[in-house]
């Protein structure tokens, strides 16, 4: 039994009533009194279109949130008190809804793009997060990572001794070099704990590119870890915490250029959201790796032996459609000289892989990402490509889980392993 | 004092006096919510753009998901530009807006805004059909759904059983109730979903903006 189960359920509604309040910005307000019901964004929705079941339409899955509104902000607010219109929410809605805000949403945004009225349920969903968490009512294994990264600095066990000693041992076995915590650098490199636990190859990817451009640059022991485990789960001190590290990290090495690894959800905590939580603009500029290898061979600082097989590209959601960079990752790989497949949903339309948004990390979800991921798979295979790679480890996670799951006989590749791979010289 | 005239007087200012201030204070209140600003550096520095694109581009549905919600989409544009011709292309109707404000404009010949109205009645039809056996829509929809249906419904309903073809001229009666739900519509719209009317633009409008300056779709 969780220690949550012995708050007063009042105190626990009160507690994420008084999160939903704070939540209730004009942006919610609008789009929340807009929503016309028509169920369009079911269509958009990965976890709707593989069950076919009405529970996983976007918006259905804001009720509470939606209920908390109308009894406490919405215009009509009063009236519907008066009337009794509106009960509010309860603790069993909110347990009941658990599932659905974070099991069955990745906060991919798909669902924006198709909704008539432009809702961006994705920001509502983290938004209604926050009030699950006030009331302790994350799924355990998420709040365990967010618990990790906030105490630890990982979500995974990649605290900073383990980054050193990881670091070591690449270093010798590739014949790389990670600068840790210089005094002074141009560029900060964060990693995700997927990388650095799961796929090391990707941090020695990034010395290797880093070096090929004559970089100056570091790893910072006190900011390495961009995957915002605070802002998933939904505990705001949390991601502010998570967002500072690097930030501080940033501003006491001088750095000019924040270079987010491969990692979606690192995107948009950083790139979109660090300002807002930092309370200030960032003195430097924030770039995913995607963007950081365009923009080199766009300046000709990237040589690469052509890679002659057709491959194509998953778009993690946060770096294209809610990040604004689908194009990024398409310079990098005509630099490369592929032949790219494109899905029939790609860039913007992109289906997600399912594992977006902490899905990933909950277990009990794994049956209901593992049946979302056909999709992608369906869309994969119809392409008839030889590659497929990605621009962020989470999606890979959720790619060798679903591939293994599924016994499918394709594997996911990391765009910047391909890229070093590939340098000349 | 004849049903006739409580429609044309009373009912008529308390529906239009309820229909401007619940619509200004919803206004309102949405509009004074907190709106943190973005501090975020904008890949795009076209706010302007970002909004009026994506207003715009929900005009008509994603490519990408045409053949998922065509046929809601098509019905909801049959009754909608229906509605918009019965209301503005209506010769009665435009005498009406005269009167209440003063302006006016020409007309389109009768049989067409009938036939509109006939158009109209089966989109909505339709549309509630839709509503109540589709899984989806039907776990979504509220009373404030059908209630808006009906408020939408009724009007058309009674204006095109007004004209007694055997008599050539109105039924009275027919024009009173039809007046009179006109004026249900006039007091639910700032209560419920009749409002999209002109929240849709700025519900896109926020997004817009948003995903517009992060250089994404808006
Ligand atoms: S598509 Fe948009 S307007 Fe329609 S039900 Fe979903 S959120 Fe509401
Ligand atoms: S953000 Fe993605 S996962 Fe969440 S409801 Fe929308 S389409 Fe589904």
């Amino acid at each position: 039994m969780s220690l949550e189960s012995n708050r007063p359920a009042p105190e626990r509604v009160a507690a994420a009533m008084n999160a939903f309040v704070r939540d209730f910005t004009r942006e919610s307000a609008v789009h929340m009194d807009a929503c016309i019901r028509c169920g369009h964004c079911a269509q958009a929705c990965h976890f709707y279109t593989s069950t076919l079941d009405p529970k996983y339409t976007p918006i259905n899955k804001l009720e509470p949130f939606l209920h908390a509104y109308r009894r406490t902000t919405a215009p009509w607010a009063p009236l519907a008190r008066l009337l009794g219109a509106e009960k509010g929410v309860t603790l069993q809605e909110l347990e009941s809804w658990q599932e659905l805000i974070y099991d069955a949403c990745t906060m991919c945004g798909r669902c924006t793009l198709v909704c008539p009225m432009g809702i961006d349920i994705a920001a509502l969903i983290s938004r209604a997060r926050h009030g699950m968490f006030a009331a302790g009512l994350v799924p355990e294994d998420l709040r365990a990572a967010a618990e990790r990264a906030e105490n630890e600095m990982s979500p995974l066990g990649a605290t900073p001794k383990v980054l050193e000693e990881r670091v070591d041992w690449l270093e010798d076995e590739h014949g790389v070099k990670i600068p840790l915590d210089l005094p002074q650098a141009d560029v900060l490199v964060t990693f995700s704990s997927i990388e650095i636990m799961k796929y090391p190859h990707s941090l020695v990817a990034m010395a290797k590119v880093l070096k090929h451009a004559g970089e100056s640059w570091t790893v910072s022991t006190k900011g390495y870890e961009a995957t915002n485990f605070g802002m998933l789960s939904g505990n705001r001190d949390w991601q502010h915490d998570m967002s500072e590290r690097i930030i501080d990290a940033a501003i006491a090495c001088k750095a000019k250029t924040v270079v987010l690894p491969e990692c979606g959800h690192a995107y948009g905590a950083l790139r979109w959201e660090g300002a807002n939580v930092h309370g200030a603009p960032l003195p430097f500029e924030v770039v995913h790796i995607s963007e950081y290898l365009a923009s080199l061979a766009r300046k000709g600082r990237l040589r690469l032996k052509p890679l002659a097989k057709s491959l194509t590209f998953h778009d993690p959601c946060q770096v294209s459609r809610r990040g604004g960079a689908s194009e990024a990752p398409r310079e990098v790989l005509a630099a490369l000289g592929v032949d790219l497949h494109e899905m029939g949903d790609h860039a913007d339309a992109a289906w997600c892989c399912g594992g977006g948004g902490g899905v990933v990390a909950i277990k009990r979800a794994d049956e209901l990402r593992r049946g979302a991921f056909r999709i992608k798979m369906e869309e994969i295979d119809a392409t008839g490509a030889e590659l497929l790679a990605t621009s962020c480890a989470n999606c890979r996670l959720t790619f060798d889980d679903g591939a293994a799951y599924h016994k499918w006989n394709k594997s996911m590749q990391s765009l910047t392993e391909l890229v070093a791979e590939r340098l000349e010289g | 004092m004849t049903l006739l005239e409580f429609a044309r007087g009373p009912a008529l200012t308390v529906a239009l006096t309820v229909f401007i201030a619940g619509t200004l204070w919803r206004i309102f209140r949405l509009a004074t919510r907190p709106a943190p600003p973005d501090r975020s550096a904008p890949r795009v520095d076209a706010a302007a753009a970002g909004a009026l694109l994506g207003i715009l581009r929900r005009f008509w549905p994603h490519p990408r998901f045409g053949a998922r919600i065509g046929f809601s989409v098509f019905i909801g544009y049959l009754y909608h530009i229906g509605l918009a011709v019965i209301v503005f292309a209506y010769l009665p109707h435009i005498e009406f807006i005269r009167k209440l404000i003063g302006v006016g404009w020409p007309a389109l010949p009768a049989p067409v805004t009938y036939f509109a109205g006939g158009v109209t009645m089966f989109a909505l039809l339709i549309a509630l059909m839709l509503r109540l056996t589709d899984p989806v829509k039907r776990l979504l929809s509220r009373f404030d759904n059908y209630f808006s249906w009906l408020v939408v419904f009724l009007p058309v309903a009674t204006g095109m059983a007004a004209f007694d073809t055997a008599a050539g001229g109105f039924n009275q009666t027919y024009i009173a109730l039809h007046l009179l739900t006109v004026e249900l519509f006039l007091l639910w719209f700032p209560f419920g979903k009749l409002m999209h009317a002109g929240l849709a633009f700025w519900s896109r409008g926020i997004t817009g903006v948003k995903y517009g300056r992060r250089g994404a779709m808006p």
